[in-house]
């Protein structure tokens, strides 16, 4: 890892303590969802369809009722049947019916692995078993797997309800088109007409998975009282009370969510699975607690993958290498429901370049595969991987270096995107100027069939609600309540800006994720915000400890309190001082326990800028591309923790790899999953990847007080543009389909 | 998963009995890398699993330079891999047993249950083959022996008849300058099931410029892995040029008929026949000591 010369202005921040969960996680004592065990607790198993598309005609019950060991069974029947009402989810929207009938199928299935039935019993085995007495009569459909294919008229239709959302305006008629967009700026005829050079591609990439390690759970207890208590392993607590609440038609006030620690979650843990059905099967077995696991092939069939997507770029340039136009349309798959990330990707294809000419139109339209969830940066990864490779067949053609090529045409501040908004200060020129100059791109490129590519990648990142709380221990240490759950180091990054903030040490502070009930509302993990934004409400929680502690100061010294100074960790009048930890001893003589908290709500967030480059060596005889050396360069704001910020950047490019070499889901005709396994879904494992190296650029986001910008996304945005035009640079082909998989690459060199 | 009864006998007499015994209805279990995985799957049914582990001519490894090696049906691939005679004399053997999965599958996963699993894209079975390797098969009517090529029939299909079970697998010492290879394809670089998978053997004159023999196979690209035999023919007393390599190498692709599924195309299963097999030649060829001619 690099980061570029600059002195550490802080004393905290920058550095890298030890992570205060570190000792749980590496001995093992860290409780996950899957460890919960309460008394008289059953186990829950969840019957899911074998069709792609079909109505349920009966479902019958009766036999599991008698087996012996079994002690609820559920349906949709004993779902509230709810009206359509569309409402936020992290990083996208839903629709609150369609939740409900994506948690438990109504009237028709509409992919593979849809959830149809639920049953509690007295072990996992006995639950399993019960599945195969459930009998459900189907009439199977044809299913609708191509995206190209299911807007066509006449192609089956998978919701009766739906109806196009054009432009804002509701359509007539059956469709499975959920929605239309469009965002453009200035005279795209004129633009194309000043270009020298016009690049026009179609791309298709396939639907991928997040690939957690972690297999959703939820454990829940429905009290006599209606009180529910849940936990499980999601990216936000507050998120799943409310969907929960939603889908149940029950008060948020009546539930209570702790969040376990989380194997991971990349976006896919943001939406209820097994929770509303853990709830139901607690209150109809007799308010005995149920605890549902999902194995590795109901995640990969039944949970959020992202969408695949067609993608149709054309880009021109004058002879001066200024692009004067752009056109693009991305048609996104959302699954069986509405709310594929075709906005984000929309947002995300153009982000990089100063275009003053240019339409991107977007598509999202229901298929019969698993309704799609948020996947680090959604939607940027294939809008990336379309742009990026015009983008250096334009250089190409131009004959100019790639990367000056994307300098002349660099957005920086003030520069307006196609949707209209402004670029505030972005660090893309930094990352280009410091991918031109590592030593990676100064290296000769050795050995033959090798080549090198480069891409770069935006994602816009966000703020969104949060709170913290803290109280002063007599020790001079600080325990932190926050309601973002840790997925990649963020109890430790959280800790650093409150002991940045009140001069102390990072290992004086003990940060603690907080449930429901304990801590003041708080959005889930999700769009690279928790050190952004839960670090507002922590830097907000500090201040007011100081405000508090400055007043004790003033008593003790029998001062006024504005005689009373704070800086570097030490209260001071002119006569007198204490430094935090001596006023921490204080306290009960001057009023006992201070404690102070903080919600925000910051807008103030910075989007995250990469550029990536990349070697790899192609076997022209088998197809199979290696990855040689990866090199990933980012605008990080501030690095809170350098360390983290360079795994988060690491695991996001080790995630592309996977995305633009090998992973996919494969369907056969009938809209079965024929991959659902780690085995056969393949994920890049350890021998196929190099070191990844890492530069860190900080140019500080004014947004926050510590110059932070969210990073975990922006990293997954570049990588299979960059392995795309290193192939082409090492054996001349242009692959425009994801996966590049070996048989691909043995097609693309025919 | 289904319950059924276990049992772990001590003898192979004791085999013979309880598979009499269950009528088709019991299930040997060597390392269980397979069969455990298919039950939980629902993909088998066993009544009875018998774990013949604990007999001791299954799980030994004999060797002897008049007779050759012979290795107990449930030995580990680990125990196969490090043992001294197995390296020194059969690389092209380790060269695929080496690849069954990760470590732990090593200590656990069998030769003979690779075989008797039957898969089209079992690794060890193209080695054994063109190591013109030796069913030894005991059942209630006594024994007999099958050489490995005649022993899948189908895909998850062996030649057992109801009642017998593999005792072990012989392989005869190799002639003088022979030479064995084994390569499969797979995506990725570790953790996968070959796309194809090809062995090759061969047995060089004394000038080590021509062939007296080979021994070519596939996997993966039939519904039983595959001998073949006109391939390796047609390299008999030929030169060691790169030409004859290749046309032996077009032969072998020529007799694949492999499907598409989830983990290969037809398509390009048929193109990296051409390709494995060059290779694995190249392999054999140089274990042998040969070179090509310039
Ligand atoms: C993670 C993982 C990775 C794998 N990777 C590979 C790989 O890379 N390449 C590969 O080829 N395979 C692979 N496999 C499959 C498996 O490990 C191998 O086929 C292994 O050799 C099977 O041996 P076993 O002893 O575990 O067989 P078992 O599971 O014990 O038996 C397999 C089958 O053979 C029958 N059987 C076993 N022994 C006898 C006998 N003596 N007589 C009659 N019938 C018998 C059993 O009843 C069963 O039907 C992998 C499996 C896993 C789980």
């Amino acid at each position: 890892m690099a980061t570029l010369e600059k002195p550490n202005q802080y004393k905290v921040i920058g550095t890298s303590p030890l992570r205060h969960d570190g000792v749980d996680k590496v001995t093992g004592r860290a409780a996950f969802g899957a460890d919960i065990r309460l008394p008289g607790m059953l186990y829950g198993a969840v019957l899911r369809s074998p069709h792609a598309h079909a109505k349920i005609l009966s479902i019958d019950t009766s036999e599991v009722e008698k087996l012996h060991g079994v002690h609820a069974v559920v349906t949709a029947k004993d779902l509230p049947d709810l009206e359509s009402r569309v409402v936020e989810l992290g990083e996208g929207v839903i629709n609150r019916k369609y939740q409900s009938n994506n948690v438990l199928a109504r009237d028709k299935v509409l992919y593979f692995g849809h959830a149809v039935a639920a049953v509690a019993a007295t072990s996992l085995h006995v639950a399993k078993e019960a599945l195969d007495l459930i009998r459900v009569e189907y009439e199977v459909l044809s299913p609708v797997l191509d995206v190209r294919k299911a807007m066509e008229t006449g192609s089956p239709i998978l919701l009766e309800d739906l109806r196009t959302d054009e432009f804002g305006k509701k359509g007539e008629t059956r469709t499975n088109i959920a929605g239309h967009y469009k965002d453009a700026c200035g005279d795209v005829e004129k633009g194309f007409r000043e270009a020298k050079f016009i690049v026009e591609r179609e791309f298709v990439t396939k639907m991928v998975h997040q690939g957690y390690i972690e297999p959703q759970n939820a454990t829940a207890q429905y009290n006599p009282d209606g009180q529910i208590t849940i936990w499980c392993s999601t990216q936000g607590s507050f998120g799943v009370r409310e969907q929960v609440a939603e889908i149940l038609e029950v008060p948020v006030s009546d539930i209570r969510v702790i969040p376990m620690e989380i194997g991971g979650g990349f976006g896919g843990k943001i939406g209820v699975y097994l929770e509303p059905l853990a709830v139901l099967l607690s209150r109809k077995s007799g308010y005995r607690p149920v605890k549902l696991t999902m194995d590795r092939s109901e995640v990969l069939a039944a949970t959020g993958p992202t969408s695949g997507s067609y993608i149709k770029i054309k880009m021109g340039a004058d002879a001066n290498g200024r692009i004067t136009a752009a056109e693009a349309l991305l048609v996104y798959e959302a699954g069986a429901y509405p709310g594929s990330p075709v906005g984000a990707g929309m947002g995300v294809i153009l982000a990089p370049y100063r275009i003053e000419n240019g339409v991107v139109e977007g598509y999202d339209v229901v298929v019969n595969k698993p309704r799609t969830a948020a996947y680090r940066a959604p939607g940027g990864t294939n809008a990336a991987f379309a742009a990026e490779t015009v983008i250096d067949e334009l250089a190409e053609r131009l004959g100019l270096d790639p990367i000056e090529f994307r300098l002349l045409n660099a957005s920086k501040e003030g520069d307006r995107r196609v949707n209209g908004s402004a670029h505030k200060r972005i660090g893309f020129v930094e990352t280009l100027q410091a991918a031109k100059e590592s030593a990676h791109y100064q290296a000769p490129l050795t050995g033959p069939r090798t080549g090198r590519g480069v891409a770069s990648g935006y994602w816009g990142n966000y703020g969104g609600k949060s709170s913290a709380s803290a109280s002063v221990n007599e020790d001079g240490t600080v325990s932190l309540l926050e309601g973002s759950v840790d997925i990649g180091g963020t109890r430790t990054s959280l800790a650093m800006q409150l002991a940045e903030t009140l001069g102390i040490p990072a290992e004086d502070v003990r940060p603690v994720v907080a449930d429901t009930d304990s801590i003041g509302y708080t959005e889930g993990t999700y769009g690279s915000r928790t050190t952004f934004a839960t670090g507002w409400a922590v830097y907000e929680t500090a201040k007011g400890l100081i405000e508090k502690l400055k007043e004790r100061a003033a008593i003790l010294w029998e001062v006024e309190k504005d005689k009373v100074n704070f800086e570097n960790g030490v209260f001071f009048s002119s006569e007198e001082k204490l430094t935090f930890k001596e006023l921490a001893e204080k306290l009960d003589e001057t009023g006992g326990p201070v404690v102070a908290s903080a919600a925000v709500q910051p807008k103030g967030y910075g989007p995250g800028f990469a550029t990536h480059i990349v070697d790899v060596e192609v076997d022209p005889e088998t197809g199979k591309v290696d990855i040689l050396r990866y090199t990933a360069v980012q605008d990080v704001g501030k690095a809170i923790y350098p360390a983290y910020v360079e795994s988060q950047i690491q695991g996001g490019v080790a995630q592309g790899i996977g995305w633009g070499l090998n992973e996919e889901y494969l369907y056969d005709e009938q809209g079965r999953l024929l991959n659902a396994s780690w085995l056969d879904y393949r994920m890049p494992v350890a021998l196929d990847l190099p070191m990844i190296d890492t530069i860190l650029i900080e140019v500080a986001n004014p947004g926050h007080p510590y110059g932070a910008r969210g990073v975990g996304e922006v990293p997954i945005v570049p990588p299979p543009a960059a392995i795309a035009n290193a192939i082409h640079n090492a054996i001349g082909v242009r692959l425009t389909e994801l996966p590049m998989s070996p048989a691909r690459v043995v097609d693309g060199l025919k | 998963m289904q319950s059924f009864d276990y049992e772990a006998p001590q003898g192979i007499s004791e085999v013979i009995q309880l598979l009499a015994g269950k009528n088709g209805g019991a299930r040997i279990l060597a390392g269980g890398t397979d069969l455990l995985v298919q039950l939980r799957e629902g993909r088998r049914n066993a009544r009875l699993v018998i774990d013949v582990k604990n007999i001791p001519e299954l799980t030994q490894i004999t060797f002897d330079p008049k007779n050759g090696l012979r290795i107990g049906a449930a030995t580990s691939c680990s125990q196969i891999c490090s043992d001294p005679n197995v390296s020194e004399h059969f690389p092209g053997l380790v060269d695929a047993i080496h690849l069954i999965g990760g470590v732990q599958i090593q200590n656990r996963a069998s030769v003979g249950g690779n075989l008797c699993n039957a898969s089209p894209a079992a690794d060890a079975i193209p080695a054994l083959i063109v190591h013109e390797a030796v069913c030894h098969i005991t059942g209630l009517n006594g024994t007999r022996t099958l050489p490995v090529e005649e022993f899948c029939v189908a895909p998850g299909k062996n030649a057992l008849e109801s009642g017998e079970f593999l005792t072990s697998i012989s392989i005869p010492t190799t002639k003088e300058r022979f030479g064995a290879g084994y390569l499969r394809f797979i995506p990725r670089n570790e953790m996968d099931i070959a796309v194809v998978g090809a062995g090759a053997s061969v047995v060089l004159d004394s000038d080590r410029k021509r062939f007296v023999s080979a021994r070519i196979a596939l996997g993966a690209v039939a519904p039983t892995p595959l001998l073949a035999s006109d391939a390796g023919a047609f390299l008999a007393g030929k030169a060691v040029t790169r030409e004859n390599v290749k046309e032996a190498a077009r032969m072998a692709q020529a007799v694949a008929k492999p499907i598409t599924d989830l983990r290969g195309t037809a398509e390009h299963r048929k193109h990296l026949c051409a390709v494995l097999v060059e290779r694995a030649l190249d392999k054999a060829i140089e274990r042998a000591g040969g070179h090509y001619a310039e």
